[in-house]
């Protein structure tokens, strides 16, 4: 049961942006719009991206009479602040103060295509597009006032929304844009600004439009009404694999002002409340053919029989692993199990749709705010003309939110009601029918050899994913293989992914080869280290730290960590306490340090990287989803444990700031070091060796 | 049945059983208070009952005879953001800022009982409230900020409200 996920996105860019000079004005008011196509040279600079929109617009920014300047992006904002950031971007570079810029985001109908808000690509593909496109308005802004003033443009300059002459004449950008209907392609040779010369980007903006959140006054998709509006609800399944067989509608259909949809094994109601709605439900009498599921007891052993030929993606082969292993000092062979766990958006999934005839709007809170569309295109047999995706700033979604359940729920019982209806999710359908982040089998087989050098690497993942899964050091022998298998709970993206668990696995692996030679782990890593990116954090993680491998005190363990995705690099140094006679693992201390090319927003990466390490805490120590027989059996928030307040460590973090790097996502890596640096700690303060994501549910069992 | 919110008087005519959740967001559209869990284990629908930060998700009606409910909607004054509001904005101090209300609420709570809480203190005294975005250090320095400028005297004059 797959979802989406980072690696395998949904859908092709079909969706092809015909602009059309005069509907584009007719929705942008009259003004200099400039658009950006995605060109060859701007690939390949950035590195690996799948180029199958290329030429496809994917990013507009228009200057209106009125000064203020819009930016057009598909791209959703789901609490990772792009939209303070990429704002950042564009008033650095068309020269123009902050709070001229507004962002309009993740609408099919007003901004361009977009694959989806993931992947940590919004940074470092989505940034160097809206700078392009910032950096030739500006110099299409120049050429314009150097016409109107009839004088060389090398006189002029852009500075707060204003070209000045020589002389300090000056006229506003929003009055050479008056009344025109002016649409630019990008101008490739637009200069763009040094990042040593960056006045608005690099600095530490705070949140667009915070108050509007602290005030209640932003309108999340759950919070949204419309005139008419109904509540929707749906009939579960009480378990995965579970068939509907036959229900009696009669009493549901009986309740006043309620309107029943049966299509197929979807059944569900609209109602004038949401205690109706439920009340509607319960009133059905459903029949269920159940099957035979798996349950967590079983889980790693069926992910590993279920398991296919290795995934031609991740299969890495070098050297002679066996030969090296036999010829190893000091070898280890280990065995992961990494468990489900949910994403748990503070906001569930919430949908609002409306159909106006034939017209289909749906606000939801997606990262795929097109693949939705995709949905409902396929779910309604209408052009995409007429379906539009709306998705309001989002009560976040970890990659937890890539599809858009509760819209398309929405928008079948609107059809059906004739009025507009809302569908929010309760927590337990959010536990239950979301999907998770996928549950794995890591086997590894290693080897080193008297002076700490890694002779042998054989890794296996089996479910979890191949994110993360190449090793960071430097090993003559390896083989390293994803083994996709048969999920039996729907899984998908996550923050970071399978890197996670691939990165646990690696860094606890090499946490006991360094103590199996009688090194410190630091120094193990950085012997075997040959990217200088990861060095620097982890010198900067253990200087900050006051690493020394030591005990801290007794009871107290000390660990390291270190990561690579997305080509950012994490470094994670962790202190716990455990207690002797509860077994309670306690994190006291840890230091973060994470670089991801030149910094946009210190503020906003700080954020990024506190909350990945205090998020990335439930998931090593705690949270993990209970099943039986294809039911979840822990979906509320008393029975799945969540970081809370007393959870978090005292906590440093160092952004090591790479202006001779290009600017990279940051929602995703700073998770993957704090699982391993706990794990290593706990090693370190009472020599249990564990081998499981979560690390302590239950506490430590000190024998 | 009269509520008194955010001191205004609400006559609503509600189903016994509904929380007083329900009330807020689906009869008065009074949606800053949000839905996290439904068992009182996130925070989010926190709202203010004679001062008290309550989860409103199991808040019954009958139980708000006389009293006076503030919500999120009604914590600022006068056009005023409140000392934690500010010090919230100052500190950005929420990511997706979904958690954001009952935050504040029961900062405002906290500080209530409490003008000077040590950092045990606030952390005691927020472990119902759940940011799933990991911002808790933020909060906490957030928190501290206001109980500073609450004890200054400082906190209810120097930021208007846009809104």
């Amino acid at each position: 049961m797959d979802r989406p996920t980072q690696d395998q996105p949904r859908g092709n860019a079909g969706y092809n942006t015909q602009i059309n000079r005069r509907h584009f004005f007719k929705v942008l008011g009259s003004g200099l719009a400039v658009t950006f196509t995605i060109s060859s040279s701007v690939v390949e600079a950035l590195g690996p991206i799948a180029k199958d929109d290329e030429d496809q617009i994917s990013a507009w920014i228009h200057v209106g009479e009125d000064n203020v300047v819009t930016v057009y992006t598909g791209k959703a904002e789901v609490g990772q602040n792009i939209r303070t950031s990429l704002a950042q971007i564009v008033a650095e570079e068309l020269e123009v103060e902050l709070n001229r810029i507004v962002m309009v985001m993740g609408d099919t109908s007003l901004t361009p295509y977009d694959r989806g808000t993931f992947g940590s690509r919004s940074i470092p593909y989505m940034g160097p597009q809206l700078r392009m496109a910032a950096a030739s308005a500006r110099e299409y802004l120049i050429d314009m006032a150097a016409d109107k003033w009839k004088c060389d443009r090398t006189s002029l300059r852009l500075e707060k929304g204003l070209v000045i002459d020589a002389k300090q004449k000056s006229i506003a950008i929003g009055q050479l844009a008056a009344g025109k209907k002016l649409l630019k392609a990008i101008n490739k040779n637009a200069k763009i600004k040094p990042v040593e010369e960056w006045k608005i980007s690099g600095t530490p903006v705070l949140k667009v439009g915070g108050e509007s959140f602290i005030t209640g006054r932003h309108k999340y998709v759950s919070d949204m009404t419309l005139p008419d509006m109904l509540h929707g609800k749906v009939l579960r399944a009480p378990s995965y694999g579970a068939t509907l067989i036959d229900v009696d509608l009669n009493a549901a259909k009986k309740i006043p002002g309620v309107i029943v949809l049966r299509d197929g094994e979807f059944v569900g109601v609209a109602a004038p409340t949401r205690r109706k709605a439920t009340d509607a439900i319960s009133a059905m009498k459903p029949r269920w053919k159940l099957s035979e599921q798996a349950s967590r007891k079983e889980i790693f052993t069926y992910l590993k029989e279920k398991a296919e030929k290795p995934d031609d993606r991740n299969n890495q082969a070098t050297g002679n692993v066996s030969q090296a292993l036999l010829q190893a000092h000091h070898k280890i062979e280990k065995s992961f199990n990494i468990d489900y766990i949910a994403h748990a958006p503070l906001e569930p999934r919430a949908g609002v749709a409306q159909w106006i005839g034939d017209k289909l709007t749906v606000w939801t809170g997606t990262q795929r705010p097109f693949g939705v569309q995709e949905d409902l295109e396929s779910m309604f047999h209408i052009p995409k003309e007429q379906i539009r995706v709306i998705t309001p700033d989002t009560g976040s979604g970890y990659g937890g939110k890539h599809t858009g359940e509760a819209g398309i729920e929405a928008a079948r019982l609107s059809k059906a009601a004739g009025k507009p209806v809302k569908i929010v999710w309760t927590r337990e359908e959010e536990f239950t029918w979301a999907y998770l982040r996928p549950a794995g089998v890591i086997e590894i087989r290693a080897g080193v050899n008297q002076e700490g050098i890694l002779q042998a690497w054989e890794f296996h993942n089996y479910n979890s994913g191949g994110s993360g899964i190449e090793t960071s050091y430097e090993v003559a022998n390896k083989l390293i293989q994803y083994h996709p298998s048969d999920s039996p709970l729907p899984q998908g993206s996550y923050r970071g992914l399978a890197a996670t668990a691939n990165v646990f696995a690696r860094e606890s692996i090499m946490n006991d080869l360094a103590q199996a030679v009688g090194m410190d782990p630091l120094a193990f890593r950085l012997k075997n280290l040959k990217e200088k990116r990861m060095k620097d954090v982890l010198e900067a993680a253990a200087a900050k730290f006051g690493w020394n491998g030591e005990k801290p005190a007794p009871n107290h363990g000390v660990g390291i960590a270190c990561g690579e995705e997305k080509g950012s690099y994490i470094a994670t140094c962790a202190e716990v306490s455990v207690s002797k006679e509860s077994g309670q693992v306690k994190v006291v201390r840890v230091v973060a340090a994470f670089e991801c090319g030149a910094i946009i927003n210190p503020n906003h990466l700080e954020h990024q990287i506190m909350g990945s390490v205090i998020q990335g805490m439930g998931g090593a120590l705690f949270e993990r989803i209970e099943f039986e027989n294809g039911k979840i059996t822990n979906s509320r928030f008393s029975a799945y444990r969540l970081p809370r307040f007393s959870d978090c460590p005292k906590l440093d973090v160092v952004m090591l700031n790479r202006k001779d790097i290009p600017s990279l996502g940051a929602g995703e890596t700073p998770i993957l070091a704090i699982a391993p640096a706990i794990r290593n700690a706990i090693e370190n303060a009472t020599g249990k060796k564990l081998y499981t994501l979560p690390l302590v549910p239950d506490g430590l069992k000190i024998d | 049945m009269d509520l008194l919110i955010n001191n205004k008087k609400f006559s609503v005519e509600a189903h016994p059983d509904d929380s007083l959740l329900t009330i807020l967001r689906d009869y008065l559209d009074l949606t800053g208070t949000k839905y996290g869990c439904g068992e009182a284990q996130c925070g989010a629908c926190k709202v203010l009952v004679d001062g008290v930060a309550v989860p409103s998700c199991v808040t019954m009606m009958s139980t708000l005879k006389g009293k006076n409910i503030t919500t999120i909607e009604g914590v600022a004054t006068n056009n005023q953001l409140h000392a934690v509001q500010q010090a919230f904005l100052k500190e950005d101090a929420f990511q997706c800022a979904y958690c954001a209300s009952g935050m504040v609420i029961a900062a405002v709570s906290l500080l209530k009982k409490n003008n000077d809480p040590s950092q045990d203190e606030i952390i005691e005294g927020m472990q119902g409230n759940v940011c799933r975005c990991g911002t808790y250090p933020r909060i906490v320095r957030a928190i501290q900020e206001a109980s500073k400028s609450l004890k200054n005297g400082a906190g209810q004059s120097n930021h208007k409200s846009n809104g």
